[in-house]
């Protein structure tokens, strides 16, 4: 109970700090739609070398842009943490009972909410630009849920990374250097059938493609439900460990104090 | 019952050996006050007391419970004020002290109620819902403090209080510190490196030179074991044995040398050992560049104990 009370104060606390910035907000609300209507123009004519599954690239681009921003949004989550730690934020909560897990917890669950607003965002985009999600309702859950999800799974990575490193510029180089590679490893702009076939097999180990094929599947028809809710489990699964490997992140930096 | 027990605490940093056989005792209502210059390994003792740090050897307890074995509970016991401040300058004063007390387990009118009073003890109110970063540093350290003391604690640590306030927000705090002590029936425990703030502060303290106790006490004890003035006579042509002599023979105690030409003599009654002092160093052909009389000061019980001048030790210059 303790973890999840002070899980959500601390939530609270960096959602109240975000809604301050007002540039941070309009960049949040406008980079997605950027993507979204930069990839769609760009690759409009992409469909007709087959294996997208429809003819409308931005109906095949939208759900895979939801899980690509939420994805990049996850691997600079870390800063805030390294802000804190700066700010020595962090060590006054370990002078009082706050839960350990709930410091780690609620940076991933607030770069998480972040990813479910912008997923939403950019699903009303693409409805607006014609896109139809085939299985209605339960489409947009599963496209949402795959956005937290695949965030979560790689936030729980930066923030282990932000509390070993303690270095914002190391940070960005981490970040940078696993962002465009697993974009560009995965099925979120191009049919798999497509791609070389040594990156069909390298995207199945990509957990951010795992996200883009479970929100797609429900966008375009002919969803297969099993699909989805296996690669669901596995992002579960996986952001189970990296949450994992945050805390024991943070266990090793409890011991440098 | 002892508020604070000390025992034999070690800690090492890589190759840094920060404390090294610290103890002491705080008992029960006290401000206790850790003097001592930069790096002597103030803040290590506290942080260990505080829980955030684990000691290599020795024990602690703090309000009754160990440090290690029971942390939780001193949590709760404690309020620890860092150097560093650590309040999120994004949010508000309210918003900081909210949270504060959510963490320590508060909430609902009584936490809401805690919030307005301490803003009013700490003289803050109307800057109550304004972002700290909008702060003047005298404010912030007031907040930091506030936020020690949101969950009433028995034990309240204040490392380097008034460290990069200016003179005048120092004093003001010295007045709130002392207050607070009674007001809350809290027993304190601060670090400084300020003589002064010790002396004003403090009913015991214990001077801390590179992780060891030197010496433990109240300040007038402290002062007392100097036993008289002190005569500070600096030499222009450097005869220092020839002047130790001299000032020996007049009955004086030529204590310590802290270069080649300062000389500080212990004595009775500094200002009417001055004439005969200075009239058989004339006699004698050494001159006197300049001299000074002082009463002991927690400087001098520094240098008394350590053989190091302490403002040189601050600066890192020993």
């Amino acid at each position: 109970m303790k973890l999840l009370s002070d899980t959500w104060f601390m939530v609270v606390r960096q959602a109240r700090n975000l809604m301050r910035e007002p540039i941070w907000i309009a960049l949040l609300l406008i980079q997605p739609m950027v993507w979204l209507v930069l990839y769609s123009q760009l690759f409009h004519n992409a469909p007709k070398l087959g294996g997208f599954g429809t003819t409308s690239y931005v109906t095949f681009l939208a759900p895979a842009i939801v899980v690509m921003n939420s994805f990049f949004g996850a691997t600079w989550s870390g800063m805030a943490m390294i802000n804190d730690l700066d700010h020595k934020v962090i060590e006054r909560f370990l002078a009082t009972p706050a839960s350990r897990f709930a410091i780690v917890l609620s940076q991933i669950v607030r770069s998480a909410i972040t990813a479910a607003i912008q997923a939403v965002i950019i699903l009303v985009v693409a409805v607006a630009l014609g896109v139809h999600v085939h299985s209605g309702v339960g489409g947009w859950v599963i496209v949402i849920l795959a956005a937290i999800l695949v965030n979560s799974a790689f936030s729980g990575l930066s923030q282990g990374i932000a509390l070993l490193t303690r270095r914002e510029a190391t940070m960005i180089a981490l970040a940078n250097f696993i962002g465009l590679p697993l974009l560009f490893v995965s099925t979120t702009l191009i049919a798999r059938a497509q791609m070389p076939s040594w990156m069909r097999v390298a995207a199945h180990a990509n957990p951010m493609d795992w996200g883009v094929r479970a929100a797609r599947e429900v966008v375009l028809p002919g969803t297969s439900w099993g699909t989805v809710g296996l690669y669901l489990v596995f992002l579960l699964v996986l952001s189970a460990v990296t949450a994992g490997f945050a805390t024991w992140c943070f266990r090793a930096y409890e011991r440098t104090l | 019952m002892d508020a604070i027990v000390v025992e034999g605490l070690e800690k090492r940093y890589k190759q840094v050996r920060a404390l090294d056989g610290v103890s002491f005792g705080v008992r029960e209502g006290e401000v206790f006050g850790l003097l001592g210059p930069n790096g002597a390994g103030k803040s290590t003792t506290v942080r260990i007391l505080a829980t955030l740090t684990k000691s290599d050897a020795g024990r602690a307890e703090v309000a009754g419970h160990d440090v290690r074995r029971e942390a939780g509970k001193v949590r709760r016991a404690i309020g620890y004020v860092p150097q560093d401040s650590g309040v999120d300058q994004y949010g508000t004063g309210r918003e900081n002290l909210m949270l504060q007390g959510h963490v320590q387990g508060m909430g609902g009118a009584e936490l809401k109620q805690r919030v307005a009073e301490l803003l009013g003890l700490v003289g803050i109110a109307d800057a109550a819902d304004r972002i700290v970063k909008t702060y003047s540093g005298g404010m912030r350290r007031r907040l930091d403090i506030a936020l020690g003391l949101v969950h009433r604690p028995k034990v309240l640590f204040l490392d380097e209080p008034t460290t990069g306030l200016d003179p005048e927000a120092r004093v003001q705090m010295w007045a709130e510190v002392g207050r607070l002590a009674r007001q809350e029936s809290l027993t304190i425990l601060l670090t400084t490196h300020y003589l002064e703030e010790a002396d004003e502060l403090a009913d015991r303290l214990a001077i801390v030179s590179r992780g060891q106790i030197v010496v433990e006490g109240t300040p007038p004890q402290l002062k007392a074991t100097l036993r008289g003035d002190a005569v500070h006579l600096v030499l222009s042509n450097g005869r220092m044995d020839d002047a130790c002599r001299i000032v020996e023979r007049l009955g004086a105690t030529p204590e310590t040398v802290t270069d080649d030409r300062t000389l500080v003599a212990r004595v009775e009654n500094g200002n009417r050992a001055l004439p005969g002092i200075l009239s058989a160093l004339d006699q004698d052909g050494i001159g006197v560049e300049s001299v000074g009389v002082s009463r002991p000061s927690l400087d001098d019980v520094y240098l008394h104990y350590t053989g190091r001048d302490f403002a040189a030790e601050d600066r890192g210059e020993a």
